[in-house]
């Protein structure tokens, strides 16, 4: 199947990227990627040439992401969000490459609820259009706009208030 | 440009994102002209954005890892397709060593039988006994005219038709006829096992229950599984129990692309 191979190869580092800013976790998100191909791979002949598979590959992955985070959510993972690893990853890779210059930036993405945090990805970083971005999150465009828009507001507040984000960190821990 | 509706929010993270349309951006600028706090927002939010696709930039420029690797994930898929072969070459054996029990007696379910699944899984049941037993011509079109059968049966029943293929489980295709049904024609193919079991798989036209799951039936000693998709009922019949035929019956529905 070379032709699948060739449609899929392109959207490959876009949905690592994705996976991990969404998840903030490396190895996690690998997996969920590998998820998605495989699933993607057992369903090609149901969408055969319906064209570029991007959004579709996205879709699958978003599906992927939703129920794991669903589960980690469960079993009260959401209680560590200050842990170290949550973010770190996310920050790691990005400093590793602009010294210090994101960091703030990537805490304040981590900091997003998923949902808000998944349409400014994938509308400002995968330039999905805001009807794309509506499939693949599967809600109304309307929906779209108020998250990209309160993601947006949301960000730039953490990021206008940096200091008192960095004093919040040790309060946060001392409720664990 | 009067006859524009006013600025909303949304245009402006449209203008932001790269995606207002041309008609509209000339209004949208001159807005911004004469509102400076907008004016800063969207700067705002453009640098935003500029900075998140730089630092996320690197992700996507990493190596992919092995793990990732499209040839051998479809390698591993095309491997876990395949294995399914051993369950049904256990089957097989199975729906001979139960097929073959003299007197083995299943229990019979009484269950009204007068439409849906459980009339196709009585209707397979009745066409195995009169056709699948007769020693002179089980078949109308033997497996050697397939094309024939196939183009003949799928004309009578209107519906494209695809002959499951159950070589690998051990049962190799005879051939084919058409039977009638209180719900009109349908097609039966049937299948020889090596030691002269018989199975037959009988399809046709659903008018009511298009897409059902799969479900077991008992009639007499026959075991059946029945089911529906995109409008093609499928029944698949042995003598054996349809928890030991329900293995060849995936199969032959993983070959009609039901999943």
């Amino acid at each position: 199947m070379p032709d699948m191979i060739e449609l899929i190869a392109p959207s490959v580092p876009a949905l690592r990227r994705y996976a991990r800013a969404l998840l903030r976790d490396r190895a996690g998100a690998d997996d969920l990627v590998q998820e998605c191909l495989t699933h993607a791979i057992d369903r090609w002949e149901q969408r055969r040439g319906q064209g570029d598979p991007r959004s579709w590959l996205f879709s699958i992955l978003h599906n992927l992401a939703v129920s794991q985070l669903r589960q980690q959510r469960r079993r009260g993972r959401h209680l560590s969000l200050d842990d170290a690893p949550q973010h770190a990853t996310l920050v790691r890779a990005a400093s590793q490459e602009h010294g210090v210059q994101y960091t703030e930036l990537l805490r304040g993405v981590a900091e997003l609820s998923e949902e808000h945090r998944a349409v400014l990805l994938l509308v400002s970083v995968e330039d999905m259009s805001y009807a794309e971005a509506a499939r693949i999150l599967d809600v109304p465009i309307g929906t779209v706009m108020s998250r990209l828009s309160r993601a947006r507001q949301t960000l730039a507040r953490a990021l206008d208030s940096q200091a008192p984000l960095e004093a919040r960190r040790p309060v946060l821990r001392r409720l664990k | 440009m009067n006859a524009q509706p006013p600025v909303t929010d949304d245009d402006l993270h449209a203008y932001v994102d790269g995606v207002l349309a041309l008609s509209r951006r000339p209004f949208v600028q001159a807005h911004l002209e004469s509102h400076p706090e907008d004016a800063e927002r969207v700067a705002r939010y453009a640098k935003l954005r500029e900075e998140l696709r730089e630092a996320l930039a690197p992700i996507a420029d990493e190596p992919i890892p092995a793990q990732l690797d499209l040839k051998r994930l479809v390698r591993q898929r095309m491997a876990a397709r395949r294995r399914p072969t051993w369950r049904l070459a256990c089957a097989a054996a199975l729906v001979f060593a139960v097929g073959g029990a003299s007197g083995y007696a299943l229990h019979a379910f009484t269950q009204p039988a007068s439409a849906g699944v459980r009339a196709l899984a009585r209707e397979a049941a009745d066409s195995y006994r009169v056709h699948a037993v007769d020693p002179a011509r089980p078949v109308e079109i033997a497996a050697s005219d397939r094309a024939e059968l196939v183009g003949w049966l799928a004309q009578r029943l209107q519906s494209p038709l695809a002959v499951p293929d159950l070589e690998l489980a051990g049962y190799r295709f005879l051939g084919g006829r058409l039977v009638t049904t209180p719900h009109g024609p349908a097609a039966l193919f049937l299948y020889g096992g090596a030691r002269g079991d018989k199975l037959a798989v009988l399809v046709r036209p659903m008018a009511i229950e298009k897409n059902t799951r799969m479900s077991e039936h008992v009639d007499g000693a026959l075991g059946t599984v029945a089911w529906a998709d995109r409008g093609l009922g499928y029944s698949l019949v042995g003598a054996a129990s349809p928890a030991v035929l329900h293995p060849l019956a995936d199969e032959v529905r993983r070959q009609a692309g039901g999943g």
